[in-house]
């Protein structure tokens, strides 16, 4: 295992840890996007660029942003008051749960780790490439990608609105 | 241990730490943060076994990923859209207070 | 008359009844009064006329039939063959043991039928005067009608059980008669009195009956050979010892006597007779006069084969002694008794238990006809007695004191003609009256008497302690100055007629008893009666008509004496009383008879009593009270235990239902953190199931 994986590894889960256990939400947003900027590393890293840049741009670029700006217009930048704490009464429940499904899933990895997984060469993608498969061989699954975001996008709107009217 | 299951064990522990996250916050908008760290946990070992598995030039793995990533993103939308539209309606973000469908 | 002739005479074999006999259909005689008397229960207190016509009705038919019955037996008679005719039916069966009912005609029940009839038919006529002014008219008659066919019953049984039964129902009515006016404290008691006297002598009765049917199987008197009455079984029961040196026959008639002892008033049990006498006239007349009393003497009759039983020629038994003994006691103290009286029943009645001694004594010793002969008579003039003496006590309104009375001779001419017949007829004066014939016929054979003569000598004072009292009621109710209130006057002819008929038999009635006629002996004893003088040349015949004439005699002359014409106040003492001060006393008040059973066998009783009511309430009581605290703390504890345990588990099961109901309901808590909780841990189950399936 090269070096460069265990420190972008080390940065993706530092960053999703404070993203989790942070009291200031704008500080969580913060370091869910150095999370999100860790995983683009590791993307590069393994010959994906496409997917790496892709992830940049959507995530940190919109994903992050939309986060802090939901943030911002629920008050949640506010500290909240000591005695309610960040975390549900019921956390343990939770880290329970999220611990198991920890277990068994690196349990399935290292018990068939001697699988597959050789250092291959590595692939040469182009995006020529990607576009002929995202023309050819994924047109369907494009355009349906294409009407869930217009729906996504209609739906939001619709959201957003809908609760003004009823306001007034 | 392979650089595969490497790449997988650190999907699986960013998936896990996304639940436990989403599980266990009051606010919201963190369940949407920790729901964004699994799908990109699941994104990374689309791409790692993309990678590391036979025919990496069907480019499955990362078609697969790059989708996942358009849809992740819409979700984020509505999802926070929701969100707020709750704030407005509720006044908090508090998981814990919104207990309106309690059997 | 001698005791040689008494021996069992040579009856027919008892035949069973022949077709479209009178025997058949004699069940009727008592049947009738009783249906009448069914009938009138159930009718309303204001049909008078209709009940006491439907009474005497079916009593005048029975007296029809019980003429018939006589003529029957009579005409065989005279042919020369003796007439006992049966009708025997099974009552009860059981395996190979049965008990039999039955009736039977035969002289001495042909007799005792037409004089019950007639008799009573005569009472019933003048009852419908006497109780004329009373309320009760109906009822007084529906009981008398009941007696009236109990009595016939008795009579006519072939059955010691049916006679037993009717001998009950005869006790029955005499109680309800007694008591009939029951609002009087007295009348109730002495009704009560009756009964439980009686009593006492009938489970003496009963014990015999079931000696007697355990040892012979039958209760039968007559069955074609095979009755109790008739010589095999007889046999049979002289040959089984007993007790006290008697023989099984000997026993059985004293327990049998015991019974008779109860219902005739025998000393010790004659103390409910003269108490008795709180009934109505007519009821004194009927029943303890005439017939009720008569039963127990005409028991003895009946059962005379047995307790004859064993007796070789001129001798007796046992039992029969015993008899005589009690009789001849009983006839004596009762005179004794009567003497000193004041009340004009109770000297009466005092006499008539004298005269039951007499006929007991004579049954004992001169055999059945001798003893039925003075029953006979004694009915007749008995009744006449009473039913005058009704008839004064109605003239005087209502008064019963003889002292109160007075000059009636004037007053109440037919009354004063016909109670002096009954009363010379009953002090047996010489030649004319049937009396006469009856009471010496009992002397005679008293005079022969094989064990002793000491009955004699009693029977003789009785005698004339009879003429005594007699006189002297007669010279205090008729003679003298009229010492009552008010106006006496005589009774209606409803009343007085019957009187007169009484009379004339209590006259008629000695002709067929006497010496030179014996029919009655004759007929009763089976052989023919010849009419001639012969019969007076028995030895020491005409010497004991003499002495008892002269006995009768002395009693008349010392009574008139001492008590003639004067007419002496309520308060002056009795002549009597002023000579012989204590004899009075003693006389007067019963010789204490009754103060000492109460004193002897009532305070005992009264005592058993408190000690049975104590064992009651406190042992049984308290074993009782003990089982029902059980159960209450048996039910305490069921409620207590359905209460904690039943209701409070099935209380608290339902609780924890509903807990975990609401424990489970926690689940759906409504937020979407716990949703997603679940899901997360459903993933995981399946994931480990999936990964772990692949595996292997």
């Amino acid at each position: 295992m090269s070096f460069m994986f265990w420190i972008l590894a080390a940065l993706t889960i530092a960053g999703g840890l404070a993203a989790v256990l942070l009291k200031n939400l704008v500080h969580c947003a913060l370091a869910v996007t150095v999370a999100f900027a860790g995983l683009a590393l590791l993307f590069l890293q393994l010959d994906a660029q496409f997917a790496g840049f892709a992830q940049i741009l959507v995530y940190i670029g919109a994903v992050a942003i939309l986060v802090v700006f939901a943030i911002l217009l629920t008050r949640g930048s506010e500290t909240p008051k000591k005695e309610i704490g960040v975390f549900s009464r019921t956390w343990l429940a939770g880290l329970v749960v999220a611990a198991a499904l920890f277990a068994v899933l690196s349990w399935a990895v290292l018990q068939s780790a001697g699988g597959l997984s050789q250092d291959d060469a590595a692939p040469t993608v182009s995006v020529l490439q990607i576009g002929q498969a995202l023309m050819g061989r994924y047109v369907l699954p494009l355009e349906i990608v294409a009407l869930l975001l217009t729906a996504a996008t209609i739906g939001a709107v619709i959201v957003a609105m809908h609760e003004k009217e009823d306001s007034k | 241990m392979t650089p595969l299951a490497g790449y997988l064990l650190v999907a699986a522990l960013l998936f896990a730490i996304g639940l436990a996250g989403a599980l266990t916050r009051r606010n919201a908008i963190l369940v949407l943060i920790g729901i964004e760290l699994m799908l990109n946990a699941a994104n990374l070992n689309l791409i790692a076994f993309w990678r590391y598995g036979p025919h990496p030039e069907a480019l499955t793995g990362m078609m697969f990923a790059i989708f996942s990533i358009a849809v992740a993103a819409a979700e984020a939308a509505v999802g926070l859209g929701l969100v707020i539209s709750i704030y407005r309606h509720a006044q908090t973000t508090d998981l814990d207070q919104m207990n309106r469908m309690k059997g | 008359m001698l005791m040689q002739e008494m021996a069992s005479v040579p009856f027919a074999p008892t035949t069973h009844c022949g077709p479209a006999g009178i025997c058949d259909s004699l069940w009727l005689i008592p049947a009738l009064p009783i249906v009448a008397s069914g009938v009138i229960a159930l009718m309303k207190q204001p049909q008078r006329k209709a009940a006491a016509a439907l009474s005497i009705g079916s009593l005048a038919i029975s007296l029809l039939l019980a003429l018939v019955a006589f003529g029957h037996v009579v005409s065989g008679w005279t042919h020369g063959a003796a007439v006992r005719e049966t009708v025997n039916f099974t009552w009860i069966q059981v395996g190979s043991a049965h008990v039999d009912l039955g009736w039977v005609l035969d002289p001495l029940a042909a007799v005792m039928l037409v004089m019950v009839c007639f008799v009573g038919l005569l009472i019933f006529i003048y009852s419908t005067g006497y109780m004329a002014h009373d309320e009760n008219f109906t009822r007084f008659f529906c009981f008398l009608s009941l007696f009236a066919g109990a009595m016939l019953g008795v009579v006519i049984a072939n059955s010691l059980l049916l006679l037993f039964m009717c001998w009950e129902l005869v006790g029955l009515t005499s109680y309800l008669l007694i008591g009939f006016w029951y609002q009087k404290p007295s009348a109730a008691a002495a009704a009560k009195k009756a009964f439980l006297t009686t009593r006492v002598g009938d489970v003496f009765f009963l014990l015999g009956m079931v000696w007697l049917f355990a040892q012979t199987g039958t209760l039968l008197f007559y069955n074609g050979g095979a009755g109790s009455m008739e010589a095999l079984k007889l046999g049979g029961l002289l040959a089984t010892p007993s007790g006290l040196g008697l023989t099984a026959a000997g026993a059985i008639g004293l327990l049998i006597f015991a019974g008779a002892a109860g219902k005739s008033g025998q000393l010790p049990l004659h103390v409910w007779l003269p108490d008795a006498m709180e009934g109505p006239t007519p009821v004194s007349a009927l029943i303890h006069a005439a017939t009720m009393v008569a039963a127990g003497v005409y028991l003895i009759a009946r059962v005379y084969p047995l307790m004859q039983a064993g007796a070789l020629v001129g001798g007796t038994t046992a039992a029969l002694t015993v008899v005589t003994w009690v009789g001849a006691a009983t006839a004596l103290f009762a005179a004794l008794i009567a003497v000193a009286q004041n009340d004009i029943k109770r000297i009466l009645a005092y006499s008539t238990v004298s005269q039951l001694g007499y006929m007991m004594a004579g049954l004992g010793m001169g055999g059945v006809a001798v003893g039925m002969f003075h029953l006979i008579t004694h009915a007749f003039f008995k009744a006449l007695l009473f039913m005058g003496a009704g008839s004064v006590i109605h003239g005087c309104h209502e008064e019963q004191d003889i002292r109160k009375m007075g000059g009636l001779r004037g007053a109440m001419p037919t009354t004063f003609a016909t109670y002096a017949i009954g009363m010379l007829a009953l002090s047996g004066f010489p030649l004319l009256f049937s009396g006469f014939w009856s009471k010496d016929g009992i002397l005679e054979a008293a005079q022969h008497w094989s064990v002793g003569k000491a009955p004699f000598y009693m029977l003789v004072f009785g005698a004339l302690l009879t003429a005594f009292y007699m006189t002297r009621q007669v010279s205090y109710v008729f003679f003298g100055k009229w010492r009552g209130h008010g106006q006496a006057h005589e009774s209606p002819k409803v009343m007085t007629t019957p009187l007169a008929i009484l009379a004339f038999f209590a006259i008629a009635l000695g002709a067929i008893g006497t010496p030179a006629w014996p029919w009655f002996r004759a007929f009763l004893e089976g052989h023919a009666a010849e009419f001639g003088f012969a019969g007076f040349n028995e030895p020491g015949l005409l010497a004991l008509m003499v002495t008892s004439s002269v006995v009768v005699l002395l009693g008349l002359g010392l009574g008139w004496w001492i008590y003639g014409n004067k007419s002496p106040q309520v308060e002056t003492p009795d002549a009597l009383e002023r000579a012989v001060p204590p004899v009075w006393t003693v006389l007067q008040n019963k010789f204490y008879v009754d103060e000492l059973y109460g004193v002897t066998v009532i305070a005992f009783y009264a005592w058993w009593a408190k000690v049975a009511d104590w064992l009651d309430r406190r042992v049984w009581g308290g074993v009782v009270a003990l089982v029902a605290w059980l159960f209450r703390g048996g039910a305490q504890l069921s409620r207590l235990s359905d209460e904690y345990w039943v209701n409070g588990g099935f209380d608290k099961g339902c609780e924890e239902l509903s807990n975990s109901g609401g424990l489970l309901a926690r689940v759906q808590s409504g937020k979407v953190q716990t949703y997603l909780r679940l899901l997360a841990l459903a993933v995981v189950v399946l994931a480990a199931i999936l990964i772990w399936s692949s595996r292997g």
